[in-house]
């Protein structure tokens, strides 16, 4: 192993020992737990971006060298045995050819190694090219077959690493202050201690800890498997952190407390997971590997097709959708977004991480891994493009419209959020995987940052509530705020750039740019496919619809998001304060404040590398550097193979100059902008007064939308009251203890019932003899009871140990164990 | 030394057997002296199976020949019986798993304090038998482990056991007696037609079997008995696993042991009936199973689906962790399944074929471990709770975690265990058995599926109703985990990581020998 490739095993290694050490050693000192969890993440930012920098490099240096070689780090080890064995499993020595590896023949599994580029750099695969290429790539030629595990990093990873960390790190920095370190302690378990600090403290940095080492192990993953890993593990803390009040309760019935919110987050994406996992059970079968380094060359994707004839393509596609729903449950999509919002009970930096840095942000990295058979499903069958991009349009409509309503702060943020990854579900499904990637890298930040302002809002009104001794208020609801700009300056200033990087404020924020891009995608997909502007062969190909489609949803969102966030920011900021709660509320300490402002900047900052090339008609003035980076992760199979065969809509380019998606996105933008400040800006609201968006929407309208389209109670009729019948009634009840207990019993009665009558009968036939028999046996029997004071079941359980070692007395005998 | 390497197996088998004896000749009241010297004795085959287990890594990995460590004696010569023990990879990991779990079961029940010594006496039987039917290769040998190891358990569970035992004993009993009837039929028929009871013989023999000589040896269609036979034989296993319809004693038996009863019968004896498949009933009628295999998976597939929703379904939570014994057994069967159709026929021609039993008979085997670790982990943490609060009713708890911070977090562990996550051991099972089952049932894998969702669905209700929700005050005062509970348990939580982490460690010894199986 190359020292790069020791580096990349090592980025989850931090967080994760800081998980062990803090549970295991330093539960009970809260500074000592902190501090550990600090070391372990900045280790990883280190590491992360060590290797992330020499990816870079790669690209500055030569950006043909990393199309050709995208995977730059790659190494891997036998994890586990599923057939022949032929010696040391991680030793690096070749053995002879094994003469019945059959996994050799197997089609799916040929002369994919050279495409392998981690390996080119060892010597002895140099050196043995024309060898190793006779071996199948999942099966180590030298030790027989074994699934293999490991890590690789590519532009895609490279930008992951580049960011994940780092959020992370300032999520850590930021829940220190968060949790009131150093203030009182609190007293009471599992519900939150307004103002002291969390008793619990320890528990929450071991689990955030572990939450960064499971993402990392995600994003440095080579295969589907440790990305499914790494998922579920994710999965675990998200249900642990959510719940991580679990004692707490609400007097309001309606209120979801945090231990219902974190089932519901857990069994709700894990109805995705299970549909995932069988999708990979069946992308393993089909490519026989899970590596997605090896399964997406152009080889081996043909070799698919050929193997899932008579459906070809079109049974990818299916396999794509089935990973995919992993995808629409992690990344809260419609219909499975429902357990997003109610996860805002769990303390506000799990909001910032699962919600911006790391888990929705998974879901929609493990598509960006799987794009090939994205691109291919979408080449094969509209249908599939009208799926994905189907349900990211409506879901970034839906939630947006249902964002307007919202009074809970945090509660905007979430549906911002679902809203945000519907922008780049549509953005996959329209095959615009860097706009995709792009926008993901850019909200990571925006939302990673609003969320933290939020949290510093709700930190402050709870303070304010503390000192007025008001415990019925809700922190969290904007119209008891207003006012705020004043008392917490800084929180205000941070927040204001988030929410114009969400907003898509033009050309100064990232939140543009990567919206921009998704829109210039989607238009050019329109033009391109369905009015055939470009000359293309696909002019009146039914897939253009879909960008139109898409077009016009997202820019009808991107409006609506536009508004909700100004609104959001004058109704917390500006103003009069509108309770008690606002009146003494304060700014938050440097813990929480110094990584909002170190967050603002990347929420500025990190749209400017992704400046289209041919911005405003230009040339050569500016160059996309994200575009062409994380372009290079598929360029080789996606522009010198599936394109060329026809297979994928289209190569990896940059687009040509369009004017209509740059104007739309200035006009959503600063019309959703502008109507919000004409609503709550310039005449902010009164205390008391009703929200003019309640005024201005049909009553009905505004109810459905603050009822969260009534989905919610849906699913309880439909889903989850059935399952408990069924389960409580139906299998255990009628089927369980009615029909298989019922049989069973009856066929007891009747055995019993037939020795009645056989007793009967025998009295009658034999009469009295036996009577006399059986009379004197009972007689016989008394005695021996009296004898033994009623110990019959040990007497039983001696003569069955007695028959036990005679027997065993004969074996050893004839066993020759004595040496008889 | 050389002489304890070629007795290995067979002390192995008997050293419980007389570790019982030495106990049961200690005085009824040197309670102390019981406790601990059961735990010793206990340590002896735990020790000899490691033995095995390292001498088979350091020598054995990737050898031809499927058992190691024979021994075959003349025994009941006139009917062609032998004592014939040995292992293989897929018996040996089940005797340690029998070694391992016994002495922590044992542990678990030093605070039974009516008629200590009997308890101690047949948890130490129990091994022996256990232990014993891993490693008979021969079917009449096979036969009387099985017997044997039915009589501990049903006392453990009438003298021990909760409430309903008597009941629940008695419908244990009769039910895998009435299992066994067929099965000792069908034993003496093959061992009629052959003239051997040897188990490697008879799977060259009695598969090979011509019609005519049957005939005239037994004056019987050979068919028609095989298929018979196989039914007996697939009843008789079904009932021990249990597969679905045959699983009703199972809660019943689950609920109303004791700790250590429940420990072990859901660790290790449930794993009888799975092994019964993969030793017996696939090798012995290749072509029946071949044929049946569909509805095996099937049979699986509604073990998972349907325990998975009577799990969830219930309140009681010992109930509860019992029905998750279904559903995950049910993944066994459904690796089994895979076995039984590929089992036989000629993979040259279907390499992938070969690739999916390998995956799933793997699979099987090492969730058969996984879950013997994490069931008897479970069981034993609830006997925790129950001990403390005297009740089992999940309606009831409540705030659990706030009084007890470390057993909730050992619970939630087993429990994250028990449901599969990635990088604790369930996962790694399911993850092959799926895989290999995608080829042939990819139906019933799909609808499998629903079965995974409810074990998240069960495993969450328990922790939530048990650990979350605000403190109530009748158990304020519940006393924290003793040390010899975390005695228990550590072990297992420990082997539960290292298999999630590293399932090579006892994957590779598995999968010696399922190689050679196709």
């Amino acid at each position: 192993m190359d020292m790069l490739e020791i580096l990349t095993w090592l980025i989850p290694a931090g967080p994760l020992l800081a998980f062990v050490l803090i549970l295991l050693v330093t539960n009970q000192n809260k500074r000592l737990s902190f501090l550990l969890a600090w070391a372990g993440i900045i280790a990883s930012v280190g590491l992360a971006w060590f290797v992330s920098f020499n990816v870079v490099g790669v690209f500055l240096e030569s950006e043909k060298e990393l199309k050709k070689h995208p995977v730059q780090v790659a190494s891997s080890i036998a994890w586990l045995p599923i057939g022949d064995y032929y010696g040391d499993p991680q030793g690096a020595a070749y053995a002879e050819a094994p003469a019945k590896d059959y996994a050799d023949d197997s089609h799916s599994e040929d002369a994919s190694h050279s495409a392998d580029d981690g390996h080119s750099e060892d010597v002895a695969y140099a050196d043995e090219e024309a060898k190793a290429d006779d071996y199948g790539k999942a099966v180590a030629p030298e030790t027989g077959t074994w699934f293999r595990l490991g890590v690789s990093v590519d532009p895609l990873t490279a930008v992951m690493l580049f960011m994940v960390p780092f959020a992370v790190f300032m999520i850590f920095v930021y829940s220190v202050g968060y949790h009131n370190f150093g203030k009182p302690a609190g007293h009471f378990l599992g519900i939150p201690n307004h103002g002291q600090e969390e008793p619990l403290f320890t528990r929450f940095f071991a689990l955030m800890s572990l939450f960064a080492g499971a993402m990392l192990t995600l994003v440095v993953a080579d295969n589907l498997l440790l990305i499914f890993v790494g998922w579920e593990i994710m999965g675990f803390c998200s249900y642990s952190l959510i719940g991580f009040w679990y004692a707490r309760s609400y007097d309001d019935p309606k209120r979801v407390p945090p231990r219902e919110a974190s089932i519901k987050a857990f069994m709700t994406t894990r109805i995705a997971d299970v549909v995932m996992l069988m999708g990979l059970v069946f992308f393993y079968r089909t490519f026989g590997t899970l590596n997605y380094t090896e399964a997406f060359t152009s080889d081996s994707l043909v070799n698919a097709i050929d193997i899932l004839q008579p459906f070809g393509a079109a049974g990818l596609g299916i396999m794509a959708l089935m990973i995919f729903t992993g995808t629409v449950g992690k990344s809260a999509q419609f219909p499975l977004h429902v357990w997003l919002p109610d996860a805002m009970e769990g303390p506000t930096p799990v909001s910032a991480v699962i919600h911006a840095a790391a888990m929705v942000s998974a879901g929609i990295y493990l598509v960006l891994r799987i794009f090939p058979l994205i691109g291919m499903a979408l080449e094969a069958s509209p249908g599939f493009a009208w799926t994905i991009a189907g349900i990211g349009a409506f879901t970034a409509l839906m939630a947006a419209t249902i964002a307007v309503a919202q009074n809970d702060v945090k509660g905007v943020l979430a549906y911002s959020t679902i809203s945000q990854l519907g922008f780049m579900i549509a953005a996959i499904g329209i095959g615009g995987y860097i706009a995709a990637a792009f926008h993901l890298i850019t909200h990571a930040y925006f939302k990673a940052l609003l969320f933290m302002g939020s949290g510093s809002v709700i930190h402050g009104m709870e303070h304010g509530a503390e000192h007025v001794h008001d415990h019925h208020s809700d922190p969290q609801d904007m119209r008891l705020m207003g006012g705020l700009r004043e008392k917490m300056p800084t929180t205000f200033w941070t927040f204001v750039v988030g929410g114009m990087a969400l907003s898509g404020f033009p050309v100064i924020t990232a939140g543009f740019w990567s919206k921009d891009e998704i829109l210039a995608e989607a238009w050019y997909v329109f033009t391109y496919d369905f009015l055939g502007q470009h000359g293309s062969s696909h002019a009146g190909d039914p897939f253009g619809l879909v960008g139109l489609m898409v077009f016009v949803v997202l820019c009808i969102a991107a409006f609506l998001t536009a508004f909700y966030t100004t609104r959001q920011i004058c109704l917390t900021f500006l103003g009069k304060p509108r309770s008690e709660l606002a009146e003494h509320a304060h700014e938050s300490d440097g813990y929480m404040t110094t990584p909002l402002v170190i967050l603002s900047f990347f929420a500025i900052g990190a749209g400017w590398v992704g400046i289209p090339d041919t911005f405003l008609g230009t040339e050569g003035v500016f160059y996309n550097y994200f575009h062409h980076f994380v372009g290079a992760t598929l360029y080789e199979t996606v522009n010198n193979g599936l394109y060329k065969l026809d297979l994928i809509p289209h190569k990896i380019a940059s687009l040509p100059f369009m004017i209509t998606p740059l104007a739309a996105s200035i006009v959503v933008a600063l019309g959703g902008i502008g109507l919000g400040w004409m609503v709550y800006g310039r005449k902010p609201l009164e205390k008391g007064a009703i929200d003019p968006v309640a005024k201005v929407i049909p009553a009905p309208i505004y109810d459905f939308l603050q009822n969260k389209w009534y989905l919610d109670e849906l699913y309880k009729a439909v889903f989850v009251r059935p399952v408990v019948f069924f389960s409580e009634v139906v299998v255990y009840e009628v089927m369980d203890k009615g029909l298989i207990n019922g049989f069973l019993h009856l066929v007891a009665n009747l055995t019993y019932r037939l020795g009645e009558v056989m007793r009967v009968t025998e009295n009658a036939v034999f009469g009295d003899g036996v009577d006399w028999l059986s009379d004197r046996f009972l007689d016989l029997t008394k005695e021996f009871r009296t004898f033994q004071s009623g110990k019959i079941q040990e007497y039983a359980l001696l003569s069955v140990l007695i028959a036990f070692v005679f027997t065993a007395f004969i074996i050893l005998l004839n066993a020759g164990a004595f040496g008889i | 030394m050389d002489w304890l390497l070629n007795n290995i197996v067979t002390l192995t088998i008997f050293t419980p057997i007389i570790g019982a004896l030495i106990v049961f000749l200690l005085p009824d009241d040197e309670k102390w002296i019981i406790r601990r010297s059961t735990f010793f004795l206990s340590m002896v085959p735990l020790a000899l199976s490691l033995t095995m287990w390292f001498i088979w890594a350091d020598q054995y990995r990737g050898m031809a020949g499927m058992f190691h460590f024979t021994q075959q004696v003349e025994w009941f010569p006139a009917i062609g019986a032998s004592y014939h023990v040995g292992v293989d990879g897929i018996s040996l990991p089940m005797i340690l798993l029998s070694t391992v779990l016994t002495p922590l079961a044992i542990l678990a029940s030093f605070n039974i304090e009516d008629k200590t010594k009997m308890f101690m006496v047949l948890l130490l039987m129990m091994e022996g038998a256990m232990i014993g039917l891993f490693a008979s290769l021969d079917l009449m040998i096979f036969f009387i482990f099985w017997e044997i190891g039915l009589v501990p358990i049903y006392f453990l569970i009438r003298i021990w056991g909760g409430k309903d035992r008597v009941y629940a004993s008695f419908k244990f009993f009769i039910y895998t007696m009435a299992g066994s009837l067929g099965l000792l039929l069908s034993v003496q028929i093959m061992g009629l037609s052959t003239g051997t009871f040897d188990i490697p013989q008879l799977m060259d023999v009695w598969v090979n079997m011509d019609s005519q000589t049957f005939l005239e040896t037994t004056g019987l269609g050979l068919t028609n008995v095989k298929i018979l036979a196989y039914a007996a034989f697939f009843v008789a296993f079904a009932i021990k696993v249990p597969i679905w319809p045959f699983h009703t004693w199972l809660p019943d038996a689950h609920t109303q042991a004791p700790t250590a009863g429940s420990m072990i019968l859901a660790g290790v004896l449930l794993k009888l009936g799975a092994y019964g498949f993969i030793r017996l009933v696939i090798p012995m009628f290749p072509e029946q199973a071949h044929a049946t295999a569909g509805l095996l998976a099937t049979l699986g597939m509604l073990s998972i689906v349907l325990g998975g929703f009577a799990a969830f379904g219930q309140w009681d939570f010992k109930r509860l962790v019992a029905y998750s014994s279904i559903n995950h057994m049910g993944f066994v069967v459904l690796g089994i399944a895979v076995m039984a159709y590929v089992y036989g026929i000629d993979t040259e021609t279907n390499p992938a074929l070969r690739l999916d039993a390998i995956m799933a008979t793997n699979g099987a085997v090492l969730q058969m471990i996984n879950h013997g670790l994490s069931a008897a982990g479970m069981f034993f943490l609830v006997g925790v709770i129950y001990e403390r609060a005297h009740t089992r009713d999940l309606k009831r708890f409540g705030g659990i975690w706030s009084i007890m911070p470390v057993y909730g977090g050992i619970l939630i562990f087993t429990s994250m265990a028990s449901l599969g996550l990635p990088g604790l051991n369930g996962f790694v099972g399911e993850f092959m058995i799926t895989r290999g089952a995608w080829g042939p049932f990819y139906v019933q894998v799909a609808f499998s599926m629903i079965g995974l969702l409810m074990t998240g669905a069960y495993i969450l209700k328990g922790i939530g109703e048990v650990l979350h929700g605000p403190t109530k005050k009748e158990w304020a005062a519940l006393p924290k985990m003793t040390f010899m509970e975390h005695v228990v348990i550590w072990p297992l939580m420990i082997m539960m990581l290292v298999l999630g982490i590293w399932p090579q460690a006892v994957l590779a010894i598995i999968n010696d020998t399922v190689t050679l199986l196709f």
